[in-house]
């Protein structure tokens, strides 16, 4: 096929005229018969082969190309009778509503017309081409009620729509034939204040005459198992149209009856509504004998199914498996467990080469049915050929170089990994193929943050690359260790989580262990070479018995407390979530800059395990009395929350005394209200610090959250002495009665109490009353998600799809497929983020090592 | 329109650069005009400094990580 390259100027929409569908066509279609005796396509029917080829070997008479190379070519047929169009009801009522009933001229004076004509091209010019859309809305509408024509003064009469598509005149049915002379009598200069450009769009063109009948490519016949021809929907609805069509004809010439010719008519107007669409309200649907209703038209763009949504915007794969996701905290952050039943599905294409012939052949002799073993094999020619009982003997016999088979896949086979909503680049990765038992996707739990999924049902999707290329390309590109360090800022997307840094704080700080605990402490966690201990071993011996012997480290805590690791030594500090946890893990963010993303990954995953094995050494949990508050604590915490009311209480007296000071810009209510929120929170903040000072050190939630493993202070205080001050949208609630949250508080009433401050705790349980402010705050944040959710979402979604072709050039420019630039320097400075610290290059630092060792 | 607009720490500072710069510039990107972001003839900042059609604006930003940053720009009359 020849293609022309061109730019687009502009485009002009139209309607086809008769002409046009004439000059597009290659055959007139006059008969219903698909088929002759021989199987052979009729001439003159739908099937023609002047509309295109769709049978390999035979040649398009029209064009004379090939299967495939022919795009097909329209036909047409002759209607016996002008017919409407289904799509163009509501302009054809406009147009008639708008236009003389006796002389077809428009419903304005000619000065009139002249100024709204110019109006528009004014405003075209200013406001562009839907500005004068709506203006032209605008004028048919005030159009449809006029009384008598300017120009003939004939009275005018209502034009109604009776759905789906017969048009009344006052009480006359209008047919499509006395629709047509109306509009034929339209003169030109009237059409263009409809919107058309009669050159393209003559009103008379909306009614039917001749319609085109579309090429054979685009609704061919696929032949079933039993040699039977099965034909297209569309294929279907024009043997409908033609045959009707031509009983018309023949009954018209006959000089039939009225009332025969008018079924048959209202036969053939169902049937090309139909084809055009067969969803229209009030229309029965056109049904195969199954029952189930035809795809015309209409349905074959429209709707999820639709040509859009489903063939242009949508991406089908093969080689691709999804389950539901479980942790497995044995297996390597770079691998994936693949259940056997998937691995009897999912193939590697392997060519035959004379050092595999051997070990290729037993994947064949094991057949599709026993693991590991192949499904197909692919001949040089390119014949696929599936392995059954049958052919495995015949296939291996004939089994040679050159020969491609598809065998199952094994361990380390290479995998891409994906889970929806694929938001940032680490949402698809490369892992090793694990084969496992059960029947769901195994994945280390330290890969769920770049993947954002958790274990509560999430299901995910797995692809095997099937070219060298690309498992080359995920294998150097897309592996977990390349995606260590997220682009966003810098830091390590992957590190240490929950217990492992529990474990890991608790090793450091505090743990001790005899020497054959220590071993085989380090043993399970893979590490080989294991040092000379003494026979008392403390946990930092372990810990750095891990690291490289020629790591230097110069850190915080997250208490900002200094860790100095010198020759693969913690000598100084202990280990929490700010050295090796996720997004903060500055330890794990120097192994990837020393030694390298493949040892980074591979001693970050040991940290992780060792973290988790210390751990059951000593045993770690939480209970109730871990909440426990001594006698004390209590009665201190008691007597600031009773103090901080007393300020409230003082405060709201001063307010009511009008002797407030109130705060710049805000009124007085406003000052009250903030300054009562700063009281009750500066109390909470009290209340914490109390807390936190009491805490034993060896109280697991003080482990957990001092180490950075998860939660804080503020959910201990909430558990053992007050939730706090509950709040929307910034402000203590206010909302309910009149004057009043709820109907026990007194009108006014802007204690604490009245105003959502909760000063149980959630162990000493919370009494209604708070109870039910706690509830609005959460049903106000489920609201929030699920209102925020997808609209944040639907935003990022066009953002990334508007950036989504931009790209960092080698001069260091962005620009976008046409090469326009749009940032002369990436980011004004040139830094690949994700090769950076947090965003930076700190030079001081790179300076010191270069030169100060 | 009034320079003053020009005084406004927050508008960076716009240039119209010669013939031989505009060149240079060109050069080094290997770019076409077509190629290159553009400004409305209508900008307010491009009526006070006079800039034509075609000329080619020079944008002097303030970076936190890079202290100055150019832009350049393409006046078109759209
Ligand atoms: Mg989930
Ligand atoms: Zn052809
Ligand atoms: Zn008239």
């Amino acid at each position: 096929m020849e293609h022309v390259y061109k730019n687009i100027n502009s485009i002009s929409f139209g309607f086809f005229s008769p002409k046009l569908i004439k000059k597009m066509s290659s055959v007139k279609v006059v008969t219903p018969e698909l088929y002759d005796k021989e199987g052979y396509p009729v001439d003159g029917g739908l099937m023609d082969i002047r509309l295109g080829v769709i049978d390999p070997g035979l040649r398009c008479k029209t064009c004379g190309s090939k299967l495939k190379e022919c795009p097909g070519h329209f036909g047409y047929i002759e209607l016996a009778r002008p017919i409407i169009h289904i799509q163009y009801t509501k302009t054809i009522l406009d147009f008639l509503r708008s236009t003389c009933k006796d002389c077809g001229r428009i419903l304005l004076s000619d000065e009139e017309l002249k100024l709204k004509l110019d109006s528009l091209k004014d405003i075209e010019k200013r406001y562009g081409l839907f500005f004068k859309r709506k203006k032209i809305k605008e004028i048919i509408n005030s159009l449809k009620n006029l009384k008598k024509c300017p120009h003939c003064k004939a009275k005018q009469v209502n034009v109604k729509l009776e759905r789906p598509l017969t048009f009344f005149e006052g009480d006359k049915k209008l047919s499509p034939i006395e629709i047509k002379t109306k509009f034929e009598k339209i003169p030109d200069e009237d059409t263009e204040i409809l919107g058309l450009n009669p050159k393209y769009a003559r009103p008379e063109w909306l009614i039917l005459t001749l319609l085109p009948i579309p090429p054979v490519t685009m609704r061919p016949s696929i032949t079933l198992d039993t040699g039977e021809r099965s034909e297209d929907d569309l294929t279907h609805k024009l043997g409908d149209i033609v045959r009707i069509n031509q009983r018309l004809f023949e009954n018209i010439n006959a000089g039939a009856p009225e009332v025969i010719v008018d079924d048959l008519w209202d036969l053939l107007q169902y049937h090309v509504t139909t084809y055009f669409d067969n969803t229209v309200a009030q229309i029965p649907p056109a049904r195969h004998r199954s029952g189930q209703a035809l795809k015309t038209l209409t349905e074959r763009v429209k709707s999820k199914e639709g040509r859009f949504r489903y063939n242009l915007a949508g991406k089908r794969v093969n080689f691709a498996a999804r389950t539901v996701i479980s942790p497995d905290p044995e297996i390597k952050f770079n691998e994936v467990g693949v259940p056997k039943a998937i691995a009897y599905e999912l193939t590697v294409p392997e060519r035959v080469t004379e050092w595999n012939l051997e070990r290729l052949k037993e994947f064949v002799k094991r057949g599709p049915k026993k693991y590991p073993g192949c499904n197909y094999v692919i001949r040089p020619d390119g014949k696929k050929k599936k392995i059954t009982d049958e052919t495995k003997e015949q296939l291996l016999e004939e089994l040679q170089l050159g020969y491609v088979i598809e065998r199952h896949i094994i361990n380390n086979d290479i995998a891409i990994f994906n889970r929806q909503p694929s938001l940032h680049r680490m949402s698809i990765m490369a892992h090793k193929i694990k084969i496992l038992p059960y029947k769901s996707f195994r994945l280390n739990p330290a890969v769920c943050t770049p993947y954002a999924g958790d274990f509560d049902g999430d299901e995910m999707n797995l692809h095997i690359p099937q070219t060298e290329e690309a498992r080359a390309e995920a294998e150097v590109l897309m592996q977990v260790q390349t995606q260590l360090i997220t682009p966003k800022n810098g830091t390590n997307i992957i590190g240490c989580l929950e217990d492992s840094v529990s474990g890991n704080y608790l090793l450091t700080k505090s743990m001790v262990f005899n020497k054959d605990e220590a071993v085989q402490l380090l043993f399970s966690i893979g590490v080989k070479k294991i040092p000379n201990f003494n026979n008392v071993v403390e946990g930092k011996e372990i810990f750095s018995s891990v690291l490289p012997g020629d790591f230097e480290y110069i850190g915080k805590t997250k208490d900002n407390d200094d860790v100095i690791i010198k020759k693969g030594k913690l000598i100084k500090g202990y280990i929490d979530g700010a050295s090796i946890g996720e997004e903060r893990g500055n330890l794990i963010r120097k192994l990837h800059r020393d030694y390298g993303e493949d040892v980074a990954l591979d001693l970050l995953s040991k940290l992780f395990r060792l973290g988790i094995k210390a751990l059951f050494y000593k045993g770690f949990s939480t209970s109730l009395k871990d909440i426990d508050l001594k006698q004390d604590i209590l009665i201190r915490i008691r007597k600031l929350l009773k103090d901080s009311e007393d300020g409230v209480d003082e405060l709201i007296k001063t307010y009511n005394a009008k002797k407030l000071e109130i705060l710049p810009g805000k009124t007085a209510e406003e000052s009250l209200e903030l300054l009562i929120l700063q009281t009750l929170n500066k109390v909470r903040n009290k209340i914490g610090e109390i807390i936190g000072e009491s805490l034993n050190e060896e109280n697991p939630l003080r482990i957990m959250f001092h180490s950075g493993a998860k939660g804080s202070i503020l959910n201990l205080t909430m558990m053992a002495s007050s939730v706090g001050q509950q709040a929307l949208r910034g402000k203590r609630i206010r909302h309910g009665y009149d004057g009043r949250t709820l109907s026990l508080f007194k009108k006014g009433d802007l204690s604490p109490r009245s105003r959502g401050f909760i000063s149980s705790g959630f162990k000493k349980g919370i009494d209604p009353v708070e109870f039910f402010f706690g509830s609005m705050t959460g049903r106000d944040s489920l609201m929030d998600m699920a209102l925020r959710t997808p609209k944040s979402g639907y935003l990022y979604r066009r953002l990334a799809n508007a950036l989504q072709d931009l790209k960092v050039e080698y001069d260091y420019t962005v620009r976008d497929a046409n090469k326009t630039v749009i940032q002369f320097k990436y980011g004004e400075d040139s830094i690949d983020v994700s090769k950076s610290e947090k965003g930076t290059i700190d030079i001081r630092n790179l300076i010191r090592e270069v030169i100060g060792k | 329109m009034e320079e003053i607009i020009l005084k406004h720490r927050f508008l960076p500072k716009h240039e119209i650069l010669s013939e031989e710069e505009a060149e240079k510039i060109l050069k080094k990107y290997n770019v076409s005009k077509r190629q290159l972001p553009k400004i409305r003839l209508k900008d307010p900042v491009i009526k006070v400094i006079g800039a034509k059609e075609g000329d080619l604006i020079k944008i002097t930003r303030k970076s936190p990580t890079s202290k100055e940053s150019p832009y350049y720009r393409v006046v078109v009359d759209e």
